[in-house]
């Protein structure tokens, strides 16, 4: 399901900024309900895409701790930006989904009405390499458990990934530290880079049989040896301008070892358990389900929606909350992510897209985080802060 | 009808189940005996269910029946939140949803040729409930059979009338006792906790089953350390929150564990360390 099937077998092509319009025009064509990058409310979010003027060309983004903003390019790029706040998670495992819904037919009785689930034919047009790894992150949780999600699996079913290569890395990504990005060798069906220096075009390749034949179906050349330079030239920028850094060395023992370290509350001091970085993560998968009746009581449904590690409710024994303090509730949320998940689900359950470093209001930067508890893991020192502050200073 | 196994399949949605009897076994803990309304499923001790009440909402409640009849299956249930408050409630004839089994068992295999202790305080003693069933069954393949129930106070202890007839039965030793006594209570008195050193089993040859607050389970664990039981016979059962069953919506998350999917029943050396971190 979704995963790749085969290698790719032929050579990367070039599409020309008409055949960009081609490709998409063919995904339309095949009854793929195309979803990508669009521009909305200042922000640049999944929707659906009926043509390749709904792609934020000439758009770029501004990203740092706790700030986005849009900006205007001096090129006409269609992918010019990092990642928004919005990823695949919102389509394949939405904010809300209906469970089923019942009938009540006397006191005593009620019969539950499964809700139906089409199988979708979903098209991801200009996924990021950290956006296809989170989605292979979210397959293990989802389908690879001890059970499949309904939810997911139907909307997973015949996913078809078109990702295109970054480099437009923003301020807060780290996906090199988590080897997602910035460029990306298999995982999706069509792998496209965009290229600038000279005429605008695409470099194409298939990663899949799907992938392949779509590509056949759309004009195109061969590509040149200055394509392919021009593809590296490419990822050579973005990373070079990936400075955020998250060693992972020995993370699990170092985070699982560090559960008492004073910098958790030093954290807490900072975070509003506000929940935004549960919600814009493009893995987080915990969800809460709500029961309904009409008023009558002869109807009922249940929905399931995302829930967050970081309300107070979250986990509790008896009608006791587990987690009182924020300082555990982000505990909780970081040692998951970077540490647990690996025991969980066998793979580290952060992709380095950097969201939750962006949307935090108060911008707490895990990497940041990660990387005091690191130099001071030894000797735990306390009180803090470790930079001193402007008071003592003065 | 065929009895099914474990289902993997239509996680999201309750079978219907007919309530057939209500037994109120304290001011507040009941015990309900439902019929399936289509086939049995099977089930193992120390398994349990995802039981809903009609547009109230769903609960994880352990199966507290004998596990060689999946057409009667009983769960108890004490009134805590919303929907348990509402399972106290219910009458006979009145349908619930039940999804499940869920949930690793407990090891009784692992007892065979040894002392089978168990531990249970208050309601605890209904998730190890089948264990004992199934274990008096095939009464031949384990040593003593021995059970530590606490409770409370005389008033809210639950399944009386098993206790009576174990005890009658002379397959297994049982030993009850309450924190607090009330006039006319003629049993023991003190925590459960303290029974553990003196009652006779095998320390090194046994198989320990406890259930009941993680506070009680901690001091068990203690207790049975220290007369020399390894730590990895003494089984814990543990409780959080839980919305699928399944180990996907993260609520009964314990460091690198999933209540649901890795548990609930643990051996000793799994968590320890992992309760004793605070809020973890």
């Amino acid at each position: 399901m979704g995963a790749p099937e085969a290698q790719p077998t032929n050579e990367p092509v070039v599409l020309s900024e008409d055949g960009l319009e081609r490709l998409l025009g063919r995904l339309h064509h095949e009854g793929y309900e195309v979803i990508g990058p669009t521009v909305r409310d200042q922000a640049i979010v999944h929707g659906p895409l009926s043509e390749v003027g709904d792609l934020p060309r000439g758009w770029g983004d501004e990203q740092a701790p706790g700030h986005y903003r849009l900006v205007r390019r001096e090129d006409d790029a269609y992918f010019g930006f990092a990642v928004g706040p919005s990823s695949a998670k919102r389509t394949l495992f939405p904010p809300r989904q209906p469970l089923w819904t019942a009938e009540s037919r006397d006191d005593a009785n009620f019969e539950i009405i499964e809700t139906e689930r089409p199988k979708r034919r979903l098209a991801f047009f200009g996924l990021r390499p950290c956006e296809v790894a989170a989605i292979a992150v979210q397959d293990r949780v989802l389908l690879h458990g001890i059970v499949e999600d309904e939810v997911y699996a139907a909307n997973r079913a015949a996913v078809l990934l078109v990702a295109v290569e970054c480099g437009a890395p923003a301020a807060t990504c780290f996906c090199h530290s988590m080897k997602t990005g910035p460029g990306l060798e298999t995982g999706a069906d069509l792998i496209l880079t965009e290229l600038l220096d000279g005429e605008h075009r695409f470099l194409a390749r298939a990663g899949t049989t799907t992938g392949e034949e779509l590509l056949e179906r759309v004009e195109h050349d061969v590509a040149s040896e200055e394509d392919l330079d021009a593809r590296k030239e490419v990822l050579a920028s973005a990373s070079a301008r990936l400075e955020r850094q998250l060693d992972t060395t020995e993370i699990h023992g170092l985070l699982m070892g560090n559960l008492d370290h004073p910098r958790w509350d030093a954290i807490a001091e900072r975070c509003l358990a506000c929940a935004n970085c549960t919600l814009v993560c493009p893995t987080c998968f915990c969800t809460t389900v709500e029961d309904r009746t009409d008023l009558a009581g002869t109807e009922a449904s249940r929905e399931r929606r995302w829930d967050s590690c970081f309300s107070l409710e979250f986990t509790h024994t008896g009608p006791a909350s587990v987690r009182n303090s924020t300082r555990s509730r982000y505990r909780q949320w970081l040692t998951h992510k970077l540490a647990t998940w690996i025991d969980q689900f066998d793979t580290s359950g952060c992709v380095g897209c950097g969201r939750c470093i962006t949307w935090c209001p108060v911008g707490i930067d895990l990497t940041e985080e990660v990387d005091i508890i690191r130099r001071t893991s030894e000797e735990n020192v306390a009180p803090w802060p470790m930079v001193p502050s402007p008071l003592q200073e003065g | 009808m065929p009895v099914l196994d474990v289902p993997t399949q239509g996680t999201l949605t309750s079978r219907p189940y007919q309530i057939t009897t209500v037994r109120h076994q304290t001011h507040d803990i009941v015990t309900i005996d439902v019929a399936p309304q289509q086939h049995p499923i099977a089930f193992r001790p120390g398994q349990f269910d995802m039981v809903y009440v009609y547009g109230i909402g769903e609960a994880a409640i352990s199966i507290s029946s004998d596990p060689a009849t999946p057409g009667l299956l009983s769960h108890t249930i004490r009134a805590v939140g919303w929907v348990t408050r509402a399972l106290n409630d219910l009458q006979p004839g009145t349908r619930i949803g039940i999804r499940g089994p869920y949930g690793r068992p407990w090891p009784l295999q692992e007892a065979e040729g040894k002392d089978l202790v168990i531990i249970a305080g208050g309601i605890g003693l209904a998730p190890v409930r089948p264990a004992i069933v199934e274990a008096l069954r095939h009464r031949e393949r384990y040593g003593r059979i021995v059970l530590l129930k606490g409770a409370r106070s005389p008033r809210d202890l639950v399944f009386r009338d098993d206790l009576d007839r174990w005890h009658a039965d002379r397959g297994i030793d049982v030993h009850v006792t309450v924190d607090s006594a009330v006039r006319g209570w003629g049993g023991r008195v003190g925590v459960v906790t303290k029974l553990i050193p003196r009652v006779p089993f095998d320390p090194e040859n046994c198989v320990v089953l406890t259930c009941g607050p993680e506070v009680m389970m901690w001091f068990s664990a203690e207790a049975l350390l220290k007369r020399g039981v390894p730590p990895e016979r003494i089984f814990v059962t543990l409780e959080r929150n839980m919305k699928c069953g399944v180990g996907t919506c993260g609520h009964c998350q314990l460091g690198p564990v999933f209540l649901c999917r890795d548990g609930p029943v643990f051996s000793w050396p799994e968590v320890a360390g992992l309760l004793d971190v605070r809020e973890l």
